[in-house]
């Protein structure tokens, strides 16, 4: 099986959906950001030269381009560059796009598909490190997808564009040089995907978490303790059922998260269990996320705020109290 | 050409302009060596702007500034010790390793904040406006941007209220795509709808000026006369100060494009060399202001300048190797006041 890197996946599943339906388009072309992989995207501006255009650094403006076009039977696809650029067109995403399908007794249909590039990034530091997904699933209407590897970024980008809802796909940006075995198959928005198999214990996990959590796997293996890998891969809907069904066989959970703790995901899938899989629970459930703090700058102390390896491998020695 | 400034005057600029420059240099440097990792933004071929607008402005005034901060922060006289201690990310930075290159800050200098948030410091600057009103003594409310900045909505709202409120603020727009590179090439250049700027204050009837940044005097001379409009209580103004985007912009990571700025070629001694050769002799405002001084017989004063700050920045480098760390402990405080 041929290996593609994460951002050849993001780009491969652009150029098949713009060939499959003219309804596609690009407003923002620097899906891969201004990195060492930008240049991937030149095949697409040269194939589309019609269909991609780039806005100016007016997040608001091209993400209401974008609603506007899908309420007017378009399927853009808006790139909104680093997830933190996202809150300034808040409005636009959960006050139009996520609304519009319900407020008019679902007349409206709003498929318009957000990209952003999320999470802790290396020196981003406050205002360009955010993953704004866990603020995105208080928005009733969006659909959210985080995938971990190049196959789950072409299935889940074929399928956010084939969507009739607003969509948003965050790629982390530590994601999109990594390379994996790269299938062009469809994956269905709202479906978990089990990464591993392990009796001993379940990590829920999602985008890059979820390589960390396979890397404390392989860790915790060698001392003995199969950790199961529960990858999200979509964070609404929420896949209920593999997440309980993987808690049924371990009875021990660990959630992991890169956004902040309070109201986070991990908060979510702990919420859910608690509360419809506590006879299935052996253990208190464990959380591990960012810290309750803005990202910082210095290398060091980024790193004491953000789940690793170590960190996952601790919380699941923890709930099979393996120490 | 504007009218030169008293020699006095401009050997003040310039001392601020080359600390600047060498500071910037060395943050180059610094990255290549790897001492930081992050991406970061240089002030390279604006000094004449930021030195001059600031040199205008009183202790009592505010200011705020964007990515783009090193050199509104030394002009503004932080220590370049603790600045390059943050970007190093350093636990006796300016801001203890928090904020690094993207958002040093110096509150006790009159910095609101630094926000790397296109659009972010123009609207905070309105705050600053309307806080220098409320206070009634005179004081304004300078907020430095890019051209990008005028992409994004909120800066019109900002327009409009402080227009509406007259507020004490000077508006400074840093425009640095004027001769950018073609769109495509990874690096936004202007992309406005149209080619005069200061048709968007003016569409809100605020007074509007261009001048050329890179030219210390005539920024000097727009920043006097605007602030004191501001403190008669006439309300903001806008300056579009122009500059020739410095070869070494890049995505993210800048390049030494132009070398080490070579003081000798200002002297009159060497030439200007290579791909950049025009932006050198042309464009770069510290060679400018450089060479007026020294075709008025300044030459061993200048050379003793740079000497001087180059001793200085050399001890801020060594400053910021030499800090610690901050301890991984610490990565919860400050969240609070």
């Amino acid at each position: 099986m041929a290996k593609h890197s994460y951002a050849q996946a993001l780009v491969d599943a652009l150029h098949d959906s713009l060939a499959a339906d003219d309804r596609v388009s690009l407003i923002g072309s620097y899906v891969l950001g201004l990195g060492p992989q930008r240049h991937l995207m030149d095949r697409i501006r040269q194939d589309f030269p019609d269909r991609v255009v780039d806005p100016p650094t007016a997040e608001a403006g091209a993400a209401a381009t974008g609603v506007g076009a899908a309420m007017a039977g378009m399927r853009p696809f808006v790139d909104l560059g680093t997830g933190s650029f996202s809150f300034l067109a808040w409005s636009q995403i959960t006050n139009e796009a996520a609304v519009s399908c319900y407020m008019s007794g679902g007349r409206i249909t709003v498929p318009v598909t957000f990209h952003l590039l999320h999470g802790v990034r290396g020196g981003g530091a406050a205002q360009h490190s955010h993953s704004p997904q866990s603020m995105l699933c208080n928005a009733p209407g969006l659909e959210i997808v985080a995938p971990s590897n190049a196959a789950d970024a072409y299935g889940l980008t074929r399928a956010a564009l084939q969507s009739n809802n607003p969509t948003v796909i965050v790629s982390h940006a530590r994601l999109l040089g990594l390379e994996a075995e790269a299938h062009k198959t469809p994956v269905p928005i709202g479906r978990a995907d089990v990464k591993r198999r392990g009796r001993d214990a379940t990590v829920v996990a999602n985008s890059l978490m979820t390589h960390y959590a396979l890397v404390a796997a392989e860790r915790l293996a060698a001392d003995g303790i199969e950790a199961e890998v529960v990858d999200l891969r979509s964070l609404a809907p929420l896949d209920e059922r593999t997440i309980l069904d993987s808690v049924s066989r371990t009875g021990r959970l660990v959630v992991v998260d890169e956004c902040p703790l309070r109201c986070g995901i991990a908060s979510e899938i702990a919420a859910t269990v608690a509360e419809r899989g506590f006879g299935l629970l052996r253990a208190p459930i464990v959380r591990v996320t960012r810290s309750q703090v803005p990202v910082p700058y210095s290398a060091v102390l980024e790193a004491a705020i953000t789940p690793d390896a170590d960190k996952i491998a601790g919380a699941v020695r923890k709930v099979t109290d393996k120490h | 050409m504007s009218e030169p400034l008293p020699e006095q005057s401009a050997w003040r600029l310039l001392e601020t302009m080359l600390l600047i420059r060498r500071f910037e240099e060395s943050v180059l440097r610094m990255s290549a060596e790897g001492h930081f990792a992050g991406h970061y933004h240089l002030y390279i071929g604006q000094e004449a702007t930021g030195a001059a607008v600031i040199s205008v402005l009183e202790q009592r005034d505010r200011l705020n500034t964007t990515h783009r901060n090193h050199g509104h922060v030394l002009a503004r006289g932080a220590d370049p010790g603790r600045a390059m201690a943050e970007i190093l990310g350093r636990a006796s930075g300016l801001n203890g390793g928090r904020g690094g290159t993207l958002h040093l800050s110096e509150p006790g200098l009159g910095f609101l904040s630094t926000s790397g948030i296109v659009g972010g410091c123009i609207s905070l600057g309105v705050g600053g406006g309307y806080a220098c009103s409320q206070k009634k003594d005179g004081s304004v409310c300078a907020t430095f941007f890019g051209d990008g900045a005028l992409e994004e909505g909120v800066s019109f709202e900002a327009l409009n209220i402080a227009a509406l409120w007259k507020l004490p603020v000077l508006f400074v727009c840093e425009n640095n795509s004027a001769g950018a590179w073609a769109p495509g090439q990874g690096y936004p250049t202007l992309v406005h709808a149209s080619s005069d700027l200061r048709l968007i204050p003016q569409s809100v009837g605020m007074r509007a000026v261009r001048v050329d940044g890179a030219d210390a005097a005539a920024v000097h001379a727009a920043a006097t006369e605007a602030v004191a409009r501001c403190r008669r209580g006439e309300g903001p103004v806008f300056i579009e100060a122009m500059t020739k985007r410095w070869p070494g912009s890049n995505p993210l990571w800048p390049e030494p494009a132009t070398g080490v700025t070579d003081i000798a070629i200002a002297a009159g001694e060497r030439q200007a060399a290579g791909e950049h050769r025009d932006w050198i002799e042309r464009h770069d405002p510290v060679l400018r202001l450089a060479r007026e001084l020294a075709r008025a017989g300044g030459v061993p004063r200048l050379r003793a300048l740079d000497q001087a700050v180059g001793t200085r920045i050399d001890a801020a480098v060594k400053f910021a190797l030499e800090s610690p760390l901050p301890a991984a402990a610490t990565a919860c405080e400050h969240v609070f006041a």
